[in-house]
């Protein structure tokens, strides 16, 4: 059976993008944020994940409203990154990993979620620069299952319902019949808020109490609604949701669960960041 | 209208109903993924808006470039972000401008979180 060694977890503003085609990372306003990355690509170039699943909101490249799925699982051999109107740098396509998107897909079905399934599907920021923070040379030696969560039109999924999405993906990747070896992976978060007069709102109690509550009791975010979340941690902090799928999805491994790094900075862009690695021992 | 749990201060959660009233608004900046959008746009703002088939409070919106204005008429941040890209607004010339602050206040409102 497959090995689902690990989790993380990271935010994924659009500037990052631009910050690493600049070649910046290492200026004052931009070294806290970069600093926390090396412990945790050392750890990834120990594991050798030959997978990624990744947890993820689309911004409006490949999902418009036309068309809104809640969550959608992508099941294509090749996954295009693509212009999103504001001029950050394209990256190549990347590999799907089209054998576990359908044990996936039909363990998710066999559960009761009703989900989108995509053979064709562009992949946003939220999706690719996680990949480039965890491995910055060259492209990411992984092959990728994007799972997407709406955030852009509520109703939401409930953060009790993405938490149980979140245990069927990890419960389909442990019976996964392959000898890879899997990490899943959140993008988005922490606290922000880019739309209203609220805009710049971070909530920096809230965020550590959240990050700990992942160590410890991974359900505890979920007594939230999704518009308390949106209250406590902004329109787009609500992006935790990912954060609660993926740790959802290590909870097949019960106690074997360790954190084995995390960083925190505020702020980049209007964003609180976290970044959170999780090993299965 | 549905009904409404609790407002959040300062806070449009985009719902069913910003979800019909937008849509024309939000349909048009989702085109400005593409590059020959943008451009078209550019070239002829209010041909372009016709034919999106914009209102007249949605144009108006458009036209004034004000985020809190295109959000009350239905605009969605995820969309609304591709028509701020077209004139290199970053998200905290966009803050700035719906706080009412400067953009060196807003990100000084930033750093005081940390």
């Amino acid at each position: 059976m497959a090995q689902l060694i690990g989790g993380l977890a990271t935010s994924h503003i659009p500037a990052i993008g631009g910050a690493i085609h600049k070649g910046i990372q290492a200026d004052p306003y931009w070294a806290p944020f970069f600093a926390g990355y090396p412990p945790v690509q050392k750890w990834l170039g120990e594991q050798k994940p030959d997978v990624v699943v990744m947890f993820y909101n689309d911004h409006g490249l490949n999902f418009f409203l036309d068309k809104m799925p809640t969550f959608a699982v992508g099941a294509a051999a090749q996954y295009n990154n693509a212009d999103e109107g504001w001029g950050i740098p394209t990256l190549p396509p990347f590999k799907g990993e089209v054998d576990l998107s359908w044990q996936i897909i039909n363990t998710l079905i066999g559960k009761d979620f009703d989900i989108v399934t995509c053979q064709d599907m562009l992949v946003d920021h939220a999706c690719t620069l996680p990949l480039k923070l965890f491995w910055p040379e060259g492209e990411a030696p992984v092959t990728i299952v994007p799972i997407n969560i709406n955030t852009v039109q509520f109703p939401l999924p409930s953060a009790k319902r993405v938490y149980a999405l979140g245990k069927a993906v990890g419960e389909a990747i442990a019976a996964w019949d392959s000898s890879k070896k899997v990490v899943v992976c959140a993008s988005g978060g922490l606290s922000h808020q880019l739309d209203g007069e609220r805009a710049g709102f971070i909530n920096k109690a809230f965020d550590l109490q959240f990050m700990d509550s992942l160590v410890s009791n991974p359900e505890w975010a979920t007594q939230f609604s999704t518009l308390e979340l949106v209250e406590k941690t902004g329109t787009q902090g609500v992006e935790l949701l990912m954060w609660l799928a993926m740790r959802a999805a290590l909870t097949t491994a019960g106690p074997r669960v360790k954190e084995v790094h995390r960083n925190y900075h505020i702020p980049i862009s209007n964003t609180a960041t976290g970044l959170m690695a999780f090993e299965v021992d | 209208m549905t009904s409404k749990p609790h407002p959040i201060e300062g806070t449009t959660p985009f719902d069913g109903d910003m979800a019909r009233k937008g849509y024309a608004l939000n349909k048009m900046c989702f085109s400005f993924n593409a590059a020959e959008n943008r451009a078209a746009f550019k070239a002829d703002e209010e041909g372009y808006m016709t034919q999106y088939g914009l209102s007249e409070a949605q144009k108006a919106a458009i036209r004034s470039r004000q985020v809190l204005e295109l959000i009350a008429a239905g605009g969605n941040a995820y969309y609304l972000a591709k028509f701020a890209g077209i004139f290199g607004l970053d998200m905290q010339d966009i803050g700035a401008q719906q706080t009412g602050m400067s953009k060196e206040e807003f990100k000084a409102k930033l750093r005081a979180y940390a």
